[in-house]
């Protein structure tokens, strides 16, 4: 049996220099940026604010309704379900046809103030070893109440999306174990709608409950 | 001098533990640090505080000072203001003049691995690229939003120079052929300025400034500069006045490359001296102590810059779990999530309306006061800001979005 390596990652803002200041610029802009753009919107206020709301909207809905104020584009835009999607290209697909979707029904040019654009960024990740290995777990949930918030990001929300592994590092670990039950636990719990260091104290409990 | 795992009770081991792991990446890289002023001004603070750190993280890190005269520096503070926007003439024989200093200097250094060039004023140290090789990286920290043109051009001659150019907010990036970074600055809690204080050390600072605690205080701490829009707060001041009762500190210094500083502090004395509750204090650079008093006896903090680098005195007020407006310029909207974690202005009378708000309403003032210093926590500390270093340093050798190191 391999024991569970714990990695964490630390990001790097990466700024484009293209920016949008309506709707269609979103749009038109949303099309051509990088997979690491889409990702970085979608998750920045999940990494940046996971104290202070256990559901971050993803920077389109944030600037679509507090700048533009459009709050109706803006719900749309916030009620995303990042958890469904499997891939950045179906999840860049869905923001792509909310935007035609709405400026299909006649094009409200509302421009945001100057200075407020809406401003593309992108995000690398650098991934090493925290150097902890689990090889049960009691030392899974040990380890786990152990390392930095960022190690916990990385093994549940980078693993499924942005590396595209299919689901999160525990499960698939547990998986391996024979924990099968423990790993669908995991999995079926929704990350987005938990803070972060709720997120890990859910996990660890779970696991508890199975050593 | 603060020891890293001084750090470990205010972000936790785990973050501190990562700093050593990824600081194993740049053995044996000298990196060099190079700007123009050793005291005053964020710039200078930041490096002062850092550099002890990376040494003790076994980063060979060091910074050098260029030399100017006062014609240089004069240039440089008319490219300061023109890049905020500001109307300036500068003439070619001033051009000229930056640029010959710039080789001037660049004759008496000694190249690092990695060049870290901070601010335009040694921006042109660059042209030594082709002698020496090496890695540079071009570290603006002022406000690139709306740039005098003709000073875009000419700096930017330079830039493109870079292996890569860093801002500290994502409305000054450019259209640019190098790779643009964002790394915001940050604030050391565990430095005089924003180490916890003991109730009776405020209590002296307010009493040396005869400033009664027992009525409310707002308070803007700042270099006395129009673009920090001192008026504009004293007149925000008088308006939210005539609902409530309170005093107004204006408190700052002046960095030493700025030669405007004592002229608005002037006309900042002249419009306070019609009140008795407004205070100016135009504080010496040993102020820390008395700065952090004032900034945690206050009842509310204002910034209302007209524009700015990041807005570390933000930053600061956050950190204290002050309830904080700030105008929404620079990098003042990357601290404060509107109605969450402060309050963003875009007027004086917007100001003065949020000023009696919190006032009136503490425990919503609270509410702010405390998101807004979870919010400084993780993510503009100085351990986060020599993490994004480290990374920038490690990215130069590396390609692509995913790095496994």
């Amino acid at each position: 049996m391999s024991g569970f390596h714990f990695y964490t990652k630390l990001d790097q803002t990466v700024l484009l220099g293209i920016q949008a200041r309506n709707v269609r610029g979103l749009l038109e802009n949303l099309k051509q940026v990088p997979d690491s753009s889409i990702y970085h919107h979608t998750h920045r206020f999940l990494q940046q604010h996971h104290y202070l709301s256990p559901e971050p909207p993803n920077d389109f809905a944030y600037w679509v309704t507090n700048i533009l104020g459009d709050t109706t584009l803006g719900e749309q835009l916030w009620s995303v379900d990042i958890v469904q999607f499997q891939s950045i290209a179906d999840l860049r697909g869905k923001f792509l046809s909310l935007l035609e979707a709405y400026l299909a029904f006649g094009e409200r040019r509302i421009d945001c103030p100057e200075g407020t654009e809406f401003h593309f960024m992108a995000s690398r990740i650098f991934v090493f070893s925290t150097n902890r290995v689990a090889h049960d777990l009691s030392e899974f949930a040990e380890m786990l109440g152990m390392v930095s918030i960022n190690s916990v990001y990385y093994h549940i929300f980078d693993a499924k999306l942005r590396l595209q592994r299919g689901e999160n590092d525990f499960s698939r670990w547990l998986r391996s174990l024979g924990e099968t039950e423990l790993a669908e636990a995991i999995k079926s719990m929704d990350p987005y709608s938990h803070t972060l260091e709720g997120l890990r104290k859910g996990i660890i409990a779970l696991v508890k409950h199975y050593v | 001098m603060s020891d890293l795992e001084d750090y470990v009770p205010i972000v936790g081991q785990a973050t501190v533990g990562e700093l050593f792991l990824l600081a194993r990446q740049l053995q044996g890289k000298v990196i060099q640090n190079i700007n123009s002023t050793a005291v005053g001004g964020g710039v200078a603070e930041i490096l002062s505080r850092m550099i002890p750190l990376l040494k003790q993280l076994d980063v060979d890190a060091r910074w050098d000072v260029i030399k100017g005269d006062e014609k240089f520096f004069f240039t440089t503070k008319k490219f300061h203001n023109g890049l905020h926007g500001v109307p300036v003439e500068i003439s070619d024989d001033e051009y000229r003049h930056f640029i010959e200093i710039n080789r001037q200097n660049a004759q008496e250094l000694t190249f690092g691995d990695i060049l870290f060039v901070h601010d335009p004023q040694p921006i042109a140290l660059i042209e030594k690229r082709q002698e020496f090789g090496k890695q540079w990286i071009w570290r603006c920290h002022i406000d690139f939003s709306n740039p005098n043109p003709q000073i875009w051009q000419f700096l930017e001659q330079f830039i493109i120079r870079y292996n890569a150019a860093v801002f500290s907010a994502p409305a000054f990036a450019r259209k640019l052929a190098v790779p643009q970074i964002l790394i915001a600055p940050s604030i050391d809690p565990l430095s005089d300025k924003n180490k916890e204080l003991p109730e009776e050390v405020i209590d002296s600072v307010f009493k040396r400034f005869k400033i009664d605690r027992s009525r409310p205080v707002v308070t803007q701490i700042s270099r006395f500069d129009y673009l920090k829009d001192p008026l504009g707060v004293i007149k925000a001041y008088q308006l939210a006045k005539q609902y409530c009762d309170m005093q107004l500190v204006l408190a700052g210094g002046g960095a030493t490359d700025d030669p405007e500083g004592p002229l608005i502090m002037e006309r900042v004395r002249q419009e306070a001296e019609k009140d008795n509750d407004i205070f100016v204090l135009f504080l010496p650079p040993a102020s820390d102590i008395e700065i952090n008093a004032l900034q945690r006896g206050s009842t509310v903090i204002l910034q209302k810059s007209l524009r700015e680098g990041f807005g570390l005195t933000v930053t600061e007020a956050l950190w204290k779990a002050k309830p904080t407006i700030a105008g929404a310029v620079g990098g003042i909207p990357l601290q404060i999530a509107h109605k969450y974690s402060g309050i963003l202005s875009h007027s004086i009378e917007g100001t003065a309306h949020w000023i009696r708000q919190l006032i009136n309403e503490p425990q919503y003032a609270r509410r702010l006061g405390a998101n807004g210093k979870e919010h400084v926590r993780n993510n503009f500390l100085i351990t986060r800001h020599i993490k994004d270093y480290l990374l920038l340093f490690i990215s130069l050798f590396h390609a692509g979005d995913v790095v496994y190191l």
